[in-house]
């Protein structure tokens, strides 16, 4: 008897990983339908039917559901109801778009390699012109990967004549505005531009379909887990490099050249689009590593951020405003928003409200009231000093990233006290967006003029 | 006998949310208590009920909870909300006009029903 039981489960095991291999069935969703699946297979058993009878039956029902049972030769009979689950042209046809899929990434990654080494052929080096490479780093390596998105989702006319175009108006204002040599403008377009064009990848990401909620959160999920491979990939790049240099040097080989000239750049250029490669290939494996950070790091960054207000009101010490302050505190914003995004972004919305979500407000809250702390100060350094293109850029920031974490504040509490639906708050953090690419575009095209290019 | 499949759909909700009125429920037991009710006319696949539930969980008219009943496995019951209660009364509304014209209809063509053979009529 215990024989059929260990085969019964080992049977729904096997259906479980086959379940879970549909994009459109999460894993709660399997859960619930092994759950009936068992109840199913527990009331054939009674009725009279072996358990593997019972299973094929129960499999059989189930597996319309997703209309897969199309007939296909017996392998074995013990795993008849695979027949019933699995779609042998799909899994062909999968293989062929994983393979098509790495063909177009090889071809972007060697177009980054391009882009990149291209303007050394008119005497611009990687080592000797840095203030070129500066103001179009982003351009050049982001170009390939909206190819790379704008292929692999076959996006239609409008949607690349859309990207196209926003690339070339980032690439000529960059480049034809006449900055001063030593202007901060130049400094703020540098960093502004990749943060533009980011958002111009995300219109090729969602297939030219950026009004969607759901394809912007994908944009936001996407963005997540690139970085992270963006990381690893650097980490491994960096041990590559000081063992390129260690060896070269021990057999008297100066390989720094190299490394500066086409190691780093080249493989830079070529991991910005391999890293995104992998987030779409290699989904599964690496899925739930921005929730998991940002589980982790949640509460730590909510003590860290309650200790300094405690620290604040004890000591009644202000804050102290440097130049760079601002920066930081942008900084900071930036990184309690990450925290949120990524918790919102793995979170189940239809989930009641937990103990994350009272320490997500403690987060929230908490850096608000910091940031207010800040803003004071530094309205009064304002209005004493006036405005530069540094500190108005910055204030901006401030300023759009104060207002959604407020707004984001006042909607855990109606969630916690349930009042409003989760989805209320991704809704808003979808729809806040394009705040973010129209004030990135703002400072690369408007800020240069209104402060004449100082 | 066989129910048409757009009659099947259209009943689904008001059956679904009708049964959560009474108790919370799962899957499952929502099935066979639709089979039961119907005197197993009404046969639901699960390709039918677990989609229409978790959308009635998206619009709110229902929410759910993973619980461990004592000595059973995990399971996912589902309870109908206060918006749930309401888009009911709102199809029972609607559904008790749909009947309501079905039964005078019924009634002036009763010759042609076969639910009232003539000799009751006599």
């Amino acid at each position: 008897m215990t024989g059929t039981d260990t085969e019964l489960e080992a049977q729904i095991a096997e259906w479980r990983s086959y379940m879970l291999r549909r994009k459109a069935i999460s894993e709660a969703d399997v859960d619930e339908l092994e759950d009936h699946l068992r109840e199913r297979v527990g009331d054939l058993t009674e009725s009279g039917l072996k358990p593997d009878e019972a299973f094929l039956i129960a499999v059989k029902r189930m597996g319309r559901m997703d209309e897969l049972s199309r007939e296909f030769a017996r392998e074995h009979s013990d795993r008849l109801w695979k027949q019933l689950v699995l779609d042998p042209d799909r899994d062909a046809a999968a293989d062929t778009e994983r393979r098509r899929g790495l063909l177009v990434m090889i071809a972007c990654a060697a177009l980054g390699v391009i882009a990149i080494k291209l303007p050394a052929l008119f005497g611009l080096g990687f080592d000797d012109s840095g203030d070129f490479y500066g103001r179009n780093i982003g351009l050049l390596v982001l170009a390939p990967l909206a190819v790379y998105f704008a292929w692999r989702r076959r996006l239609g006319g409008a949607a690349i004549g859309v990207v196209a175009g926003l690339f070339a108006v980032g690439a000529i204002a960059n480049n034809a505005y006449p900055f001063d040599a030593e202007s901060q403008s130049i400094v703020l377009s540098a960093i502004h531009l990749p943060l533009l064009l980011w958002f111009v990848v995300g219109i090729a990401y969602a297939g030219g379909e950026w009004r969607s909620g759901q394809k912007r959160m994908d944009f936001i999920r996407f963005t997540g887990e690139w970085f992270i491979y963006l990381v690893l990939i650097g980490l491994g790049g960096g041990v590559l490099t000081a063992f390129t240099v260690g060896v070269f040097g021990a057999i008297g080989v100066d390989a720094e050249v190299f490394i500066s000239e086409w190691l780093m750049p080249c493989g830079l250029a070529a991991a910005i689009v391999v890293a995104a490669w992998l987030v779409e290939a290699k989904q599964s494996v690496i899925e739930n590593m921005a929730p998991v950070l940002t589980r982790v790091f949640t509460p730590l960054f909510a003590v860290t951020l309650v200790a300094v207000l405690v620290a604040i009101g004890v000591t009644t010490n202000a804050i102290d405003v440097e130049r760079d302050m601002l920066i930081l505190f942008d900084l900071l914003l930036a990184v309690v928003l990450g925290l949120v995004l990524y918790s919102i972004s793995a979170r189940d919305a239809n989930a009641g409200p937990g103990v994350f979500d009272w320490m997500q407000l403690a987060l929230v809250v908490s850096a608000l009231l910091i940031d207010v702390l800040v803003l004071i100060a530094i309205l009064g350094r304002i209005t004493e000093w006036g405005l530069t293109p540094n500190k108005s850029a910055a204030l901006g920031e401030n300023l759009i990233l104060f207002v959604n974490l407020a707004w984001t504040a006042w909607l855990y509490v109606s969630i916690i006290r349930r009042r409003k639906r989760f989805a209320v708050l991704e809704n808003w953090q979808t729809g806040y967006v394009p705040v973010y690419a129209a004030w990135a575009a703002a400072v690369v095209l408007l800020f240069p003029p209104l402060f004449s290019f100082a | 006998m066989h129910i048409a499949k757009d009659l099947v759909a259209a009943s689904a909700t008001p059956l679904v949310l009708g049964i959560l009125a009474e108790e919370e429920s799962y899957g499952y037991a929502i099935l066979k208590e639709i089979s039961d009710r119907s005197g197993g006319r009404l046969e639901w696949t699960e390709g039918l009920l677990y989609p229409l539930l978790h959308r009635l969980e998206r619009l709110g008219h229902v929410e759910s909870s993973w619980r461990t009943p004592e000595g059973g496995r995990r399971r996912k019951y589902y309870a109908i909300t206060e918006d749930g209660l309401r888009e009911l009364a709102e199809q029972r509304k609607q559904w008790a006009a749909v009947t309501d014209a079905l039964q005078d209809v019924w009634k002036a063509t009763r010759t042609l029903g076969p639910v009232l053979p003539p000799a009751l009529e006599a």
